[in-house]
């Protein structure tokens, strides 16, 4: 029984099965945008609601194209402009909204668990696009697919995650991810940035950024949050860019080509030289593609909804 | 306790496929401009098995596509979501007589979704419907042009086709529950 349930709110709470069962809908769906008319019926009629609580152009824009190449009607609700400017509270902008008839909602919000929170109050599926520290599955999924590409296979390999991993709820979803399919995981990065007794979560701590890059077959670059860097977790941008930038001279050291990825947006000099991130190796324009069939694979799969789908798909083959 | 009956063993099967071959061919009026369709999951292979025999017999390279038509069923909400999509890569469409081929033609949903589907990716200037088995049971207004057999059955029933590539026979066989 692989089905998804009612809500996406991290990898944390799906099984490998599941997991694997995204990506491998996932495939089909990146033909879907190669195609002249890049749109199939499946999710006419319903209507999601995009909310976001957070800046956000990338994943955004990538639940929508995903929305829209399924035939989804779509809205677009930013903090900026509505009533939550005017003191309404999530659970009561979110009840509105479904007094509207809606059918799903896809919430990015600051606040860690307000995914999870609003998923517990509203009918309509929820998928998480990010809450706070915790967790941004559908970037975890797609970083999964990018890998899988690359490599053909998660397990067994070697992901090192490089940067500000406190702050990073793409990080936590990663870390997920890939434990649960298989592959051993390694987290660099400033001790300031680091957070306290990760190694629970069962990865390795690697210390210098050479470390992960002898060890690693692929790096997922973290963004420096520069918008969280005012307490002081390092010394300048500078200093954080001769210490743990993954530069051209530092790979040019690497025992074999690694994959980088980057879930952006990208401080080019900061955190990864432009060299890098432009560089052969680097998949971080595939990521983004792969973005947009992650999600119409998420958006499917929960839009069939009724629980008992597994054993009705099982009925004979002829219709 | 279902009961299985052989409907069609693989020499019949061999016959249906050689005469439906020469139909497709003798509707079209030769090979320029033919395209086949086969409809994900068995519908697949019978195409490419038809493109061999036409390919032989007329001197062509006939091109053959594949369909999945699962993104657009009009039954999401009742069935959910079909575990693996298949995939769909298809030749160019436009001015092409287009055969689309499948296994089964029962209540002729899959259809409907199929010639929704070709819409998205061309404009043929004719399509034509081929299937191994016609089961009866139409919920829409479609027939087929090429039909290797007509059977008789009731909703209960299921018509198993089974091919060589998938299912290491090939038979068509009539399941009743009992």
């Amino acid at each position: 029984m692989t089905a998804l349930g009612k809500d996406l709110i991290g990898l944390e709470y799906l099984s490998a099965e599941q997991i694997e069962l995204i990506l491998d809908t996932a495939e089909p769906f990146k033909e879907v945008s190669e195609r002249p008319i890049k749109k199939v019926p499946a999710l006419r009629g319903k209507t999601i609601v995009n909310l976001f609580f957070e800046a956000s152009t990338r994943t955004r824009i990538s639940f929508e194209f995903a929305e829209k190449r399924l035939s989804a009607d779509t809205v677009n609700v930013a903090a900026q402009g509505s009533s939550v400017q005017k003191g309404e509270t999530l659970v009561d902008t979110a009840r509105n909204l479904e007094a509207m008839r809606i059918d799903m909602v896809v919430i990015r919000h600051q606040s860690s668990g307000a995914a999870q929170f609003l998923a517990q109050r509203i009918r309509s599926n929820v998928i998480n696009a990010g809450d706070g520290k915790h967790e941004h599955p559908t970037q975890g999924l797609l970083d999964l697919l990018t890998l899988r590409d690359r490599f053909g296979r998660i397990r067994g390999l070697k992901v090192a995650i490089v940067g500000d991993v406190l702050h990073s709820r793409v990080a936590r979803s990663n870390i997920w991810g890939l434990l649960k399919l298989g592959a051993e995981v390694a987290v660099c990065g400033p001790a300031t940035l680091l957070p306290r007794k990760i190694e629970e979560l069962g990865v390795t701590v690697l210390p210098r950024v050479e470390d992960a890059i002898q060890w690693a077959d692929a790096l997922n670059v973290l963004r420096l949050q520069l918008e969280r860097m005012q307490a002081g977790f390092i010394p300048s941008l500078r200093e954080y860019n001769r210490v743990f930038g993954v530069t051209t001279e530092r790979l040019a050291r690497a025992p074999k080509d690694l994959v980088i990825l980057h879930p952006g947006p990208m401080n080019r000099g900061v955190e990864i030289d432009s060299d890098v991130a432009d560089g052969p190796h680097s998949v971080i324009l595939p990521q983004v593609t792969n973005g947009v069939a992650v999600r119409m694979a998420v958006l499917y799969l929960l839009a069939g909804g009724s629980p008992d789908w597994a054993q009705a798909a099982g009925r004979g083959e002829e219709r | 306790m279902p009961t299985r009956t052989l409907l069609l063993d693989d020499r019949a099967i061999g016959r249906a496929l050689a005469r439906m071959a020469s139909e497709i061919v003798e509707r079209c009026g030769g090979t320029d401009d033919l395209v086949l369709i086969g409809i994900q999951r068995r519908g697949v292979e019978l195409a490419e098995r038809l493109k061999q025999l036409i390919d032989r017999a007329e001197g062509a390279r006939v091109p053959v596509g594949k369909m999945d038509i699962t993104l657009y069923r009009d039954d999401l909400q009742v069935v959910g979501p079909r575990p693996v999509v298949g995939e769909t890569s298809l030749p160019n469409l436009d001015g092409k007589t287009v055969v689309i081929v499948d296994d089964v033609l029962y209540t002729g949903r899959t259809v409907r979704a199929a010639l929704d589907e070709c819409a998205d990716f061309g404009r043929p200037r004719r399509i034509l419907l081929c299937v191994l088995i016609d089961r009866g049971g139409r919920e829409l207004p479609i027939r087929a042009d090429i039909v290797g057999a007509t059977v008789n059955t009731v909703d209960s029933d299921r018509v198993d086709v089974l091919v060589r590539e998938l299912d290491g026979r090939d038979a068509v066989e009539l399941v009743r529950s009992g």
